[in-house]
C-alpha cells in the first residue's frame, strides 16, 4: 500500500460541508453566491466520496482515519468500509439533487413567499455534515454527534418558514427525537460503564465478554434509539405526522436519508456490535409489522406526500427484514435495497414537488388530468413507481428478490410468513402507487371530489393547446430527472453492485477487516477466534441457522 | 447510591412534566431527562475517584476518568441548544397548542362544576384561526 491513501482524505466529507456552511451563512444577502458556494461545496465532496468509493471498490477491507494523532483505541476514529462508502456517494447524489431542485424552487413555497431563504443552505450543509458523520463514525459517541448534527439541522428544516402546521409537526418531530437522543446516549453511558470504551471496534470486542443478560439490555436500548430514528413499527408513528408538512425538497431529502442513517446505524449494531441471533426473531416481526401497517396505511391517504411517507415506513421494514433473516444474501440485498429506496423514494418526492408546482397541491381528490397537463412530470412519477412498487426490470426487484432469497434460506417458518409479509407488501405497494397513477394522471380533474383551481385551469389550457400558467420549470425538471435516471441505472449496475454488496456484508458479517482498520491485525485475529468459539457454541452471525429467542443466552456463564 | 436516586427523582419528575402535556412543562420535563441522562454518564465513569483529570495529578488511581466529563460537556451542549430550539418553538406555534387548551377547559368546566358558579376563560388563543 502506498503512504497516500484518498481515505485519509475522509474527515474532509465532515469538514467541507461545515466549511461551506459556515461560507454560506456570511452570505446571507446574496442567494445567488449563497447558491453557488453551496452546490461547489457539495460538487467538491461528491467527488472526494466517488474517489474513496472507488478506492475502496478496488482495493476492498477496511481503512480507518485516526483523528488527532492517538493510537486507536483511545483516538476518534473514522472508518470507512464498502458500505459506509456506498452510503456516502448515495447520499450525496441525492442531495445535490435535491439542492438543484431546491435553488431553482428559489424555495418559493406558495404559502408562505417570506420565508428565510437565506438559512436554508447553510442548513442543508450542516444536515449533510452530520449524515457523513454518521456513516464514518468509528465509535459510538461519534455516533451520537453526528445524529445530533443531523438533527438539529432537521428541526431547523422541517420548522422552515414557521407556519402554524410546521411548528405543529416540529414540535412532534423534536419531542421524539429527543427522546430517541436521550436512550441512545444512556445506552451509550452504560456501554462505557461496561466496557471501559466508546470505540464501535473495541466495544465490539469486548462485549463477549459480559453477562449475556447486560448485552441484550444493552442491545435493545441501542435498538430501541435507533429503531425511533429509522421509523420502524411501533416506533414509527411520528413519520407519517411530521414529514408531509415540510416543503417538497426537504421532505425529499428526510424521507431519502434520515431514515437510512437509522438503518444504518442498526445494521452495525447488528453485525459489528452484537453479532449472532439474540433478537432475530423479535425484528422479524417487528419487520414484517412495519412493512404491513405502513402500506396499509398509505391505502388510507389522500395526500401524495403523506402516502409516500407511509410507503417509505413500510419499506423501512424490508430493510430490517434483510437484517433479522442473518444471513449473507439478506444482508447483501439490505445494503443493495438501501442504496436503491434513497434514490427511490426520493425521486418520488421531487415529482411530488413538480405536481404541487404545476397544481398547487398534492391532494389525490383534488387532482386529475396530470397526463394531460404534463406528460413529462407523469412518466418521471411512473417510472419510480414502478420501481418503487418492485416490477421486474427495475432496482426494486432485484433487490426484494434478494431478500426473498434471504429469507427463504433462513427457512425458519417466521421467516416464511414474513416472505409472504414481503410479497403481499409488494402487491399493495403497487395498488398504491396505481391508484395515484388513475387518480392523478388519469382521471380528468373534473371528475375530482374537489377539483384544485390551479389544476383546472392548467387542464383546460392543455385541452386548448394554449400557453400554460406554468411551464415545468427546467430547474426543477433536471435534477429529477437526473435521480429518477440514477434509480434507472441501478439496474443496468446492478451485478456489480450486488457483487459489491455481497463483500460488504461479507465485511460486516466478519467482522475482521473492520476491527482490523481499526485497532491492528492482531485484534481482528483475535476477533476471528472469538467468531469461531462463538460458532462452536452454536451461535452465528453468518450462517444464522438457528433464530430461536430461546438461545439469547448465547454463551451461558 | 446519591447518584442512583438523584437520576430517579429526575426522571420521575420529568416523566410528570410529560403528563402535563403542555409545551413549556414538556420542554422542562426534557431538561431533567438530560440531567438525568448526564448523571448516568457521570455515573458510568466512576464516583470514587475524584481529582482533576488532567497533568498535576499524576496518581492514575485518583485521576478521575476524563472521558465521561468529555462526553457530559458535548451532551450538555446539544441538550442546551435545543432546548432553546424548543422553547422557540413554543413561543412561535402558541396559537397552535390545542392541547393547552383543552386542558385549561377542562379543568374550568371541573371547577365550575364543583362550585355552581360558572367561570370565565381569560385565554382565547388558538381559537377563531
Amino acid at each position: 500500500m502506498s503512504d497516500f491513501s484518498v481515505v485519509s482524505l475522509a474527515p474532509l466529507s465532515v469538514l467541507l460541508p461545515i466549511l461551506g456552511a459556515a461560507i454560506a451563512f456570511t452570505l446571507v444577502r446574496r442567494p445567488m453566491s449563497q447558491i453557488v458556494v453551496t452546490l461547489a461545496t457539495m460538487v467538491i465532496t461528491m467527488a472526494l466520496e466517488i474517489w474513496m468509493l472507488v478506492d475502496v471498490w478496488i482495493n476492498g477491507g477496511a481503512e480507518a482515519v485516526l483523528l488527532g494523532g492517538w493510537e486507536a483505541p483511545i483516538a476518534i476514529s473514522l472508518v470507512v468500509d464498502r458500505f459506509s462508502a456506498i452510503m456516502l456517494v448515495v447520499s450525496s447524489i441525492v442531495v445535490l439533487s435535491v439542492l438543484l431542485f431546491a435553488s431553482a424552487q428559489g424555495l418559493g413555497d406558495d404559502e408562505a413567499p417570506q420565508q428565510p431563504v437565506s438559512i436554508f443552505h447553510p442548513t442543508f450543509l450542516i444536515l449533510t455534515a452530520g449524515v457523513s458523520n454518521a456513516f464514518l463514525a468509528g465509535d459510538l459517541f461519534n455516533l451520537y454527534v453526528g445524529f445530533e448534527i443531523l438533527l438539529t439541522a432537521s428541526y431547523v428544516l422541517l420548522t422552515i418558514g414557521g407556519t402554524g402546521p410546521r411548528v405543529r409537526a416540529g414540535v412532534t418531530y423534536v419531542v421524539v427525537s429527543v427522546v430517541s437522543s436521550v436512550i441512545f446516549l444512556v445506552a451509550i453511558a452504560m456501554i462505557y460503564g461496561a466496557t471501559g470504551t466508546v470505540n464501535m471496534a473495541d466495544v465490539a470486542m469486548k462485549l463477549g465478554e459480559l453477562d449475556p443478560d447486560l448485552q441484550q439490555l444493552l442491545h435493545l436500548m441501542l435498538l430501541v434509539g435507533f429503531g425511533i430514528k429509522a421509523a420502524v413499527f411501533p416506533l414509527s408513528f411520528w413519520l407519517p405526522d411530521s414529514y408531509p408538512t415540510a416543503p417538497a425538497p426537504v421532505t425529499a431529502v428526510f424521507a431519502g436519508l434520515l431514515t437510512k442513517v437509522g438503518v444504518y446505524a442498526i445494521v452495525r449494531t447488528e453485525t459489528l456490535l452484537f453479532p449472532g441471533d439474540r433478537v432475530n426473531t423479535l425484528l422479524l416481526v417487528i419487520s414484517g409489522l412495519t412493512m404491513l401497517v405502513g402500506i396499509l396505511g398509505a391505502l388510507v391517504q389522500f395526500d401524495i406526500k403523506r402516502v409516500l411517507s407511509f410507503t417509505l415506513v413500510s419499506h423501512i421494514g424490508y430493510m430490517i427484514f434483510g437484517v433479522s433473516v442473518a444471513n449473507q444474501i439478506g444482508l447483501t440485498a439490505t445494503v443493495f435495497y438501501v442504496v436503491h429506496h434513497i434514490t427511490i423514494q426520493t425521486a418520488l418526492f421531487l415529482v411530488t414537488g413538480l405536481i404541487e408546482y404545476r397544481t398547487g397541491t398534492a391532494n389525490i381528490d383534488r387532482l386529475g388530468s396530470m397526463a394531460k397537463i404534463s406528460p413529462l412530470v407523469a412518466v418521471l412519477f411512473l417510472i419510480p413507481a414502478l420501481n418503487l412498487g418492485g416490477i421486474p426490470p427495475f432496482s426494486g426487484f432485484l433487490g426484494k428478490v434478494g431478500l426473498i432469497e434471504g429469507g427463504v434460506v433462513n427457512g425458519t417458518p417466521l421467516a416464511w410468513v414474513m416472505v409472504a409479509a414481503s410479497v403481499a407488501t409488494s402487491l399493495l405497494t403497487l395498488i398504491v402507487m396505481m391508484r395515484i397513477w388513475t387518480r392523478v394522471f388519469w382521471r380528468p380533474i373534473e371528475d375530482s371530489e374537489d377539483p384544485a383551481m390551479r389544476g383546472m385551469e392548467e387542464a383546460k389550457r392543455a385541452e386548448a393547446n394554449a400557453k400554460p400558467l406554468r411551464t415545468d420549470s427546467r430547474g426543477l425538471v433536471v435534477p429529477t430527472i437526473g435521480l429518477v435516471t440514477v434509480g434507472v441505472a441501478l439496474t443496468f449496475v446492478a451485478g456489480p453492485l450486488f457483487d459489491f454488496a455481497d463483500e460488504a456484508a461479507n465485511d460486516m458479517i466478519h467482522r475482521t477487516p473492520y476491527i482490523e482498520a481499526v485497532l491492528g491485525e492482531e485484534a481482528a485475529q483475535q476477533a476471528q477466534l472469538e467468531a469461531d468459539v462463538l460458532e462452536d457454541w452454536g451461535i452465528s452471525g453468518s450462517d444464522g441457522a438457528g433464530t430461536q429467542q430461546g438461545s439469547e443466552g448465547g454463551p451461558v456463564d | 447510591m446519591t447518584l442512583a436516586l438523584t437520576i430517579g427523582l429526575l426522571t420521575a419528575g420529568a416523566v410528570y412534566l410529560f403528563t402535563k402535556r403542555e409545551m413549556l412543562r414538556v420542554i422542562l420535563g426534557f431538561v431533567l431527562l438530560g440531567h438525568a441522562a448526564n448523571l448516568i454518564l457521570f455515573a458510568a465513569g466512576g464516583t470514587d475517584r475524584r481529582s482533576e483529570a488532567f497533568y498535576t495529578s499524576t496518581d492514575p488511581t485518583a485521576m478521575a476518568d476524563p472521558l465521561p466529563q468529555a462526553f457530559i460537556l458535548t451532551a450538555i451542549v446539544i441538550a442546551f441548544s435545543i432546548t432553546i430550539f424548543m422553547l422557540v418553538l413554543s413561543v412561535t406555534g402558541e396559537d397552535s397548542d390545542e392541547t393547552a387548551e383543552k386542558v385549561e377547559k377542562l379543568d374550568v368546566a371541573a371547577e365550575s362544576e364543583s362550585d355552581g358558579t360558572p367561570h370565565k376563560s381569560f385565554r382565547t388563543n388558538g381559537e377563531g384561526k
